[in-house]
């Protein structure tokens, strides 16, 4: 008969038997098989240290998500900082989630790129289970449980919070939802920003945002908001020429998720970066 | 106090596998063949949300025949392990060779200990860069594994199945020649030849050319593309002719009603009208 052995190995079970976790019905969430097999692979259910730790490790900084008709962009910087020491250069902090949506993270760069691979691994399984893809709004939620499962480990410094974009394709609009280490889920109308560096790209972005914006022009509001926030916020990197380290940019629309490849970011960058030497605050806005 | 029998091991495993084999050889045959940009999946299956072919990870897909609830656990399982290996390692360690023993372990032990075997056979197939790379495993309700090599059939025909793959098959055969093999020899085994219509027919392939997630369902069009073209003047009363003979193919052999029912699920009727308009999703 069947012998309760609780353990992570494979052959927790009677010798051969697939443990009891792999056989059980009703549930197609990757997370929640993982918290029943095996728990110290989640981010949030492991040893805290006592005290405060968040300074000492990478942070991640500015992620702008703009909307324009027919589609959503996810762009960030590259720059990872550890108190005042840039860490990384050229760190990665938007990741494509699936055919449609990506996430961007800002906070604690460990914890954010494993909750990203932990959040694709959420989306694919349940496709695969399911035989169907989850609605926006379900992957929206699914994040949203996932942050909650962080809170402990935000309380001690190590926050992770994300951004979360994609392409609705029943509605045929691109949507954004932002966060906080609570995992309250909020939708965003037109764009958001997140990260060290927002303040100062949130200001670009009200007043370069239009609701007519093509593709195209969307991208240089991201890179233009970018460039802000690392102009006033240390821990956000600017388009570095010397190294040829542009932002990630992303666009999801009813063709799919792209990300842009470098040329195309250089390209931009190089004409926002042309502009500021004669206009070093950038494009102005009409006054009225 | 009563003894209870002696029934000697061999007794029991022979009674075990003729009860196995006797239920998978009620269901209907599918077929995994090689192509050139890849491997193709074929099923009769006239269901659109029951599969009998699944996409496991990014070069690996699974076709059963037998009991749908068994199979389907079972591809449920074998999801669940080549997720948490991709998410523990790295997408390239998930392997069809570690998913055939995962697989292989556990319906042995089934066969061994449970009064009941599963009655399913599987195929766990990954697509590799070249066509000396592809791997082809299946296994059966005892848990043998046979690595297979360009093809393969399984089910109720699949000795006739096979020996029409076996005269047809070459390797670096283009997908629509491979379907059509396929066919051919799927089409055989209902005794005189049977022409499949896209509705009958559960179609897919892992596409060695594709980035990431190499499994990809024929539906629609793309597979209206890929059949060989018959004359077929008429399409909406052959498609409801067809699948109103089928149901009384299987049960025809020995009329257990129970084991009948149970396969049941999969062998539904197509819905006459229904089924054309719901193929694009």
């Amino acid at each position: 008969m069947a012998s309760q052995s609780e353990g992570g190995a494979f052959g927790g079970m009677s010798a051969g038997r697939f443990p009891p976790a792999f056989g059980s019905t009703g549930n197609s969430s990757f997370t929640d098989f993982l918290a029943s097999y095996a728990p110290d692979m989640l981010p949030g259910r492991r040893q805290v240290p006592a005290g405060p730790v968040g300074d000492d490790l990478p942070h991640g900084t500015t992620i702008v998500a703009v909307i324009f008709p027919g589609g959503v962009i996810l762009a960030g910087d590259r720059r990872a900082t550890a108190g005042n020491v840039i860490a990384q250069h050229d760190i990665e902090k938007v990741f494509r989630a699936d055919d449609f949506s990506a996430l961007a993270i800002a906070g604690t760069a460990g914890m954010g790129i494993e909750m990203a691979r932990l959040f694709q691994v959420e989306l694919e399984h349940y496709e695969k289970m399911e035989g169907r893809i989850l609605s926006l709004e379900g992957k929206a939620n699914r994040l949203a449980t996932m942050i909650r499962g962080n809170l402990a480990m935000a309380m001690q410094g190590l926050v992770v919070v994300p951004l979360f974009a994609g392409y609705d394709e029943e509605n045929d609009v691109g949507r954004i939802f932002s966060y906080d280490p609570a995992g309250g889920r909020y939708e965003e109308t037109q764009f958001h920003t997140i990260g060290s560096g927002s303040p100062y790209a949130r200001g670009a972005l009200k007043k370069l945002y239009r609701d007519d914006l093509s593709a195209e022009d969307g991208v240089r509001v991201c890179l233009q908001a970018l460039y802000d926030a690392a102009d006033d916020d240390s821990a956000t990197g600017g388009p570095d020429l010397t190294r040829q380290i542009f932002p990630v940019v992303t666009v999801m629309t009813a063709d799919g998720f792209r990300r842009l490849p470098d040329d195309e970011v250089g390209a931009h960058a190089r004409a926002v970066i042309d502009e500021r030497m004669h206009n070093p605050g950038g494009p102005n806005a009409p006054l009225r | 106090m009563s003894m209870p029998f002696y029934v000697s091991p061999e007794q029991v495993m022979k009674d075990k596998a003729d009860y196995a084999r006797k239920n998978i050889a009620r269901g209907r045959d599918v077929v995994v063949i090689a192509y050139d940009g890849g491997i193709l999946f074929v099923a009769p299956n006239p269901s659109r949300a029951l599969h009998k072919i699944s996409e496991i990870y990014d070069r690996i897909a699974f076709a059963a025949v037998g009991k749908y609830n068994e199979f389907e656990n079972l591809r449920s399982a074998g999801v669940r392990y080549a997720d948490v290996n991709g998410y523990m390692y790295d997408r390239s360690d998930v392997t069809a060779r570690g998913l055939a023993n995962f697989y292989a372990q556990n319906l042995g032990t089934i066969f061994t200990d449970s009064s009941k075997p599963f009655e399913v056979e599987l195929v766990v197939a990954e697509v590799g860069a070249g066509a000396e790379d592809n791997q082809i495993y299946r296994i059966t309700f005892d848990g043998s594994v046979v690595d297979e090599h360009g093809y393969v059939a399984m089910g109720g025909q699949a000795d006739h199945v096979a020996t029409v793959l076996q005269s047809r098959y070459s390797d670096g055969m283009p997908l629509a020649e491979a379907l059509e093999v396929a066919l051919a020899a799927l089409g055989q085994s209902n005794g005189d030849e049977h022409t499949f219509t896209a509705g009958e027919l559960e179609v897919a392939v892992l596409d060695r050319a594709r980035d990431g997630r190499k499994f990809r369902r024929l539906i629609g069009s793309r597979l209206d593309d890929l059949l060989p073209a018959a004359p077929e003047p008429t399409e909406a009363p052959e498609a409801d002719a067809t699948p109103a003979e089928e149901p009384a193919d299987p049960s025809d052999g020995d009329a257990e009603d129970q084991a009948a029912a149970e396969d049941a699920n999969l062998d539904l009727p197509e819905p006459p009208s229904g089924g054309e308009g719901s193929e694009e999703s």
